[in-house]
């Protein structure tokens, strides 16, 4: 007690010009860094709201029913968005029905039974080059792999491209949110006598299910809105068709060709689909936070 | 602790006056029985050359400071360690004559009859139902009623089934830390084990829940065969008929537990009753 008051006592005294000097320009950087930050929040909010109040702006005076119950027609026939809208919803639960359980089988080998293997880190590495690889790279593989072999673009393609975006941003979902569960709780199961896959099935999918499933609608809203896998691999169709072997129209292609036409009704229809699209992918990301507000 | 300079035996030092006599009656015959056993971290040797009996139907109390080994014992008797790559033990312990070391044990027919509880309450993400069928459905086909009366059962004598009666289909995550523990012993018992095995079930737990706990230690030990692990000495006086005290990976004293807390035979095991050390 004394020993500190002493050392304390030779020490020079406090300045009080330069603590408040010192104190004065602590504030103004504070200040400037707040400016800083609320500017760029404005800005990026500002960019955001501008092209969502553009497209409700003009997807909604383009929406009707007759888009969502007509075929595709040449411009001037009135027509509306229904095959694009089957042929997406097809292709996208089929690369999400394919891609699913071979991610949450990769993200539980990787979490369960391999930790730290150069094996696990090596398909660790490459699902996250997957994650980030530019989507067009995925069409082309397929192309090469599916579209040239069987002779044509299909809705089979489509869906390959899709399920191959799907896989690994499971693989990363079911990885984390199963290593976010403690030792203990594996311990217990195993402790009562129950074989490995039991705990894995029973309960560790069970206890990581809301932020796994939070990681498949996020990868349902991605892949719902991508258009460069699809070009090259289920290529669009103006027509009606829900054969999988075929050429199949999508939403994002379809936008993509029409919001590049001279046509006012087709450019229309284009705001229509995008709007169709990002009330889609708004729906599954709010339903994936109150899954994820229901686990807390 | 330690603040009086008057009394003279260890145990009242240690603010065990209070100790009830375990009344130093006679250990059982050894259920479980540890050997000459190492175990090692990777190249860390965190037990060395332990031998101790677990004394049947009768509960021992395993003290000492934290890293000196006691929780790594109750792994190595459940196997819990195989689940992780470097982890090894040589020696034996035996139940029922069998070393359950050997490579040839079945772990899961093992872990049945060698239950534990853990220092965090572990529940299941599932209902409070689902909870204790769980267990009992990796070794047992039981019919819906047969398995309501087990259910029944195990919750009652885990003292818990007052409390859970009326919602066993409710998740057990909505239950109080004491009665998720509860909860875990019985999900435990309902597998009918014959050891069970508890890591400073406890230390998580406020007192009135550790009272009710304690109390259901004393109870359980007239069915099973039991091994507690406490950083609180004076729940160690209170539940054990034996006490182990552990320092730095050897077993340095054994003895019933009244013994233990009044008339220590070796130096450190003294000292650290006494609050000197640990």
């Amino acid at each position: 007690m004394s020993a500190t008051t002493l050392s304390h006592a030779t020490s020079p005294a406090k300045d009080p010009k330069v603590a408040a000097a010192l104190g004065r320009r602590r504030r103004q950087v504070a200040l400037a860094v707040k400016a800083a930050c609320y500017a760029a929040t404005a800005l990026g909010l500002l960019l955001l709201l501008s092209i969502l109040v553009t497209l409700f702006w003009n997807g909604f005076s383009a929406l009707s029913l007759s888009v969502f119950t007509t075929v595709t027609k040449p411009p001037g026939s009135n027509g509306g968005l229904l095959n694009p809208i089957i042929g997406s919803l097809i292709q996208t639960v089929i690369g999400t029905a394919v891609g699913t359980p071979i991610g949450l089988l990769v993200g539980t080998y990787l979490a369960e039974y391999d930790k730290g293997s150069p094996l696990a880190n090596a398909v660790r590495f490459v699902s996250d080059i997957l994650l980030s690889a530019p989507s067009i790279l995925i069409g082309l593989f397929v192309y090469q792999s599916l579209v040239v072999p069987f002779g044509g673009f299909s809705g089979w393609a489509g869906s390959a491209a899709l399920a191959v975006i799907v896989i690994p941003i499971v693989v990363r979902t079911t990885e984390d949110m199963l290593r976010l569960l403690p030792d203990t709780l594996r311990e217990a199961v195993i402790g009562l006598g129950a074989p490995k896959w039991k705990m894995i099935t029973l309960v560790c999918w069970r206890a990581a299910a809301s932020g796994i499933m939070t990681g498949i609608l996020l990868a349902i809203a991605r892949v719902a809105g991508e258009t460069a896998p699809l070009l090259f691999t289920s290529l669009g169709n103006l027509n009606w068709s829900v054969n999988l072997s075929a050429p199949m129209s999508s939403l994002p292609i379809t936008i993509f060709a029409y919001a590049g036409s001279p046509y006012e009704d087709w450019i229309a229809l284009a705001w229509a689909g995008a709007l169709i699209i990002t009330l889609g992918v708004l729906g599954l990301n709010i339903i994936a936070r109150l899954a994820l507000r229901g686990r807390k | 602790m330690g603040d009086s300079v008057t009394q003279t035996t260890p145990a009242d030092a240690a603010g065990l006056g209070g100790l009830r006599a375990r009344s130093g009656a006679a250990l059982n015959e050894a259920r479980l029985s540890v050997r000459e056993l190492d175990f090692y971290y990777g190249a860390h040797k965190a037990l060395k050359n332990i031998s101790l009996d677990l004394p049947d139907r009768q509960v021992t109390g395993m003290i000492g400071p934290s890293g000196c080994g006691k929780s790594t014992l109750l792994r190595v008797l459940n196997r819990m360690y195989s689940l992780y790559p470097g982890q090894r033990a040589t020696g034996q312990v035996l139940l029922d004559g069998k070393n359950i070391l050997d490579a040839d044990v079945d772990m899961n027919a093992l872990r049945s009859r060698i239950g534990m509880v853990f220092q965090k309450p572990t529940p299941f993400p599932m209902t409070i139902y689902e909870n204790i069928a769980f267990g009992i459905r990796l070794h047992e086909r039981l019919s819906r009623a047969q398995m309501d009366e087990r259910v029944e059962w195990a919750l009652t004598r885990a003292a818990i089934w007052g409390e859970v009666k009326d919602r066993l289909n409710t998740n057990a995550m909505g239950l109080s830390g004491g009665q998720q523990q509860r909860l875990c012993i019985a999900r435990t018992i309902a597998v009918r084990p014959e050891v069970i095995l508890l890591d400073e079930p406890t230390s998580a737990l406020d007192p009135l829940s550790t009272l009710k706990i304690e109390e259901l230690i004393d109870e359980l030990k007239r069915d099973f065969t039991i091994a507690i692990v406490t950083h609180n000495m004076q729940q160690a006086a209170r539940c054990a008929d034996q006490v182990a005290f552990f320092y730095l990976g050897e077993l340095i004293e054994i003895a019933p537990a009244e013994q233990m807390f009044t008339a220590p035979k070796r130096k450190q095991t003294q000292e650290y009753i006494t609050g000197r050390f640990g």
